[in-house]
């Protein structure tokens, strides 16, 4: 099967997963978001790259962070940025996912920025687009369902490779919720693509599907054993509507036994990096003075997420 | 294929004549900023050559490029490094070849992001004219013209900067 993120020159045309990303792919995207760290701190905080074209943030499901971020990186590239209010227009009054893409790609549209909470819904979008002959018009997957998140695992590895320079020696535990969660499948293929040396998936069995194993991950269901000697920590949050479920007891006893405190931190390694894609719950998945302490590079995370959606979308809109 | 069309002069003595073109006009103001990758090599040589206290500063044009819709982004981006207050200083932009002059307008464009100059001048080994742009340079050391079809680069190899004529098809 081809993949559907590359032309057929093999250039990254729409970034749907982390999944299926090559190498040179993953670390060129990383490359070129470290050129675009330094933009903050110039007078002019703005580069012409795409300037005249139009990004479209298309987001079905709330996010404030993400969405916020992709504006700021596709103003920053000087691309002209429309936000629809999906939820509350056309879809609301009947319109079907590729009518409203239909309509935009009339208003000339360079982009599209999807969220969804159905897993494919960025693949539906780009097949469309590809059936309609529109090859020069770009998908980014801002998250779909519990599919994939790619933004975020590649700002996952940008911080990781910031602070640890090399993937090659690490062991990275992903920690919490990972049954639900887009984030973590498209952190643990970009590391594996990577190559760390080892990676563990901790979580309550529930939240913690066997098959993970197969994956090549190795799974914990004790978080002390599972952060012994581990140079990164991937927190995930820890969904409300989760402990409305039979899945898990209460906070306090999920806090209790997959909490990261400063006393189960102190397991890893003495350097490690505490990390989490936010929204943080505090006192349900990270204790407060874990999220504010020295290790944590939450807000890092996010800053070098513009910068790494700034070089998706350089990146997209070349090829 | 590489074929000498021209007979080539030494890159490194020629690095010399330009920094005896710009000594006389040196002022406290005066910063180098060269760009990637021949005029980042020259702009180091100049630094050393001149004695300036100041390490230049290096611009990469990539995302300025007037022709990023035809070409996309070049696969090596190098970070532009420029750790001083461009205000108010005179900034001497240092480049290998002077041909179209679009590089040198995107390098413009690019270092007015960063503040606003007092003055910007251009230095060049050499200018194979046939200009696309009403640019100049104000100083440069090897003037010649060739045919669209011949590439001029400069290269390193080593320590040693030498230059390089090809024939495209």
């Amino acid at each position: 099967m081809t993949n559907p993120q590359l032309n057929v020159h093999g250039e990254l045309t729409h970034l749907l997963a982390t999944e299926g990303l090559p190498r040179e792919i993953l670390i060129h995207i990383l490359d070129t978001a470290a050129t675009f760290v330094g933009i903050t701190d110039r007078e002019v905080k703005k580069i012409p790259l795409l300037r005249g074209k139009s990004v479209f943030n298309l987001f079905f499901e709330n996010s404030t962070r993400t969405r916020t971020t992709f504006e700021i990186a596709a103003k920053r590239l000087s691309a002209d940025v429309i936000n629809l209010d999906i939820t509350r227009s056309s879809t609301a009054k009947g319109e079907t996912l590729l009518d409203t893409i239909d309509n935009l790609c009339s208003m000339h549209a360079d982009m599209f920025v999807v969220r969804h909470a159905m897993s494919g819904a960025p693949y539906l979008i780009a097949e469309h687009l590809k059936r309609m002959g529109k090859h020069d018009i770009h998908v980014v997957n801002a998250g779909d369902g519990r599919h994939a998140h790619p933004t975020q695992g590649l700002l996952d590895m940008y911080t990781i490779r910031h602070f640890k320079k090399d993937f090659e020696p690490l062991t990275v535990a992903v920690v919490g919720d990972i049954l639900h969660s887009r984030v973590a499948r498209s952190d643990i293929h970009a590391l594996k693509t990577l190559g760390v040396a080892e990676l563990r998936a901790v979580g309550p069995k529930t939240l913690l599907p066997s098959e993970f194993s197969h994956l090549g991950m190795r799974v914990f269901h004790n978080l002390e054993e599972g952060l012994k000697d581990c140079d990164v920590i991937i927190m995930l949050r820890l969904q409300n509507e989760r402990m409305n479920g039979a899945l898990l007891p209460s906070v306090s006893e999920y806090f209790g036994h997959y909490g990261l405190s400063p006393e189960k931190l102190a397991y890893a390694k003495p350097d490690a990096i505490v990390m989490h894609p936010g929204p943080i719950n505090r006192g349900v998945e990270i204790a407060s003075e874990v999220a504010d302490g020295q290790q944590a590079v939450i807000l890092d995370q996010v800053t070098f997420g513009i910068a790494v959606r700034m070089a998706v979308m350089s990146i997209l809109a070349g090829n | 294929m590489t074929t000498p069309l021209v007979s080539l002069p030494d890159a490194e003595a020629q690095c010399q004549q330009l920094a005896d073109l710009i000594r006389p006009v040196l002022t406290p103001h005066t910063m180098l900023v060269g760009i990637y990758s021949g005029g980042a090599w020259i702009a180091e040589r100049l630094t050393r050559l001149l004695n300036l206290p100041e390490p230049a500063g290096f611009i990469d044009i990539s995302f300025y490029r007037d022709d990023f819709a035809e070409k996309g982004l070049h696969p090596q981006v190098r970070p532009t490094r420029i750790s001083f207050d461009v205000n108010d200083r005179r900034v001497i932009l240092v480049d290998d070849v002077l041909y179209t002059g679009r590089t040198t307008r995107a390098a413009l464009n690019e270092l007015f992001d960063y503040g606003r100059p007092a003055a910007v001048e251009l230095a060049v080994l050499a200018d194979r004219g046939r200009r696309q742009l009403p640019i100049a340079p104000d100083y440069c050391v090897w003037k010649l013209d060739l045919p669209a079809e011949t590439g001029l680069t400069l290269s390193l190899a080593g320590q040693h900067l030498s230059w390089k004529v090809e024939q495209h098809d």
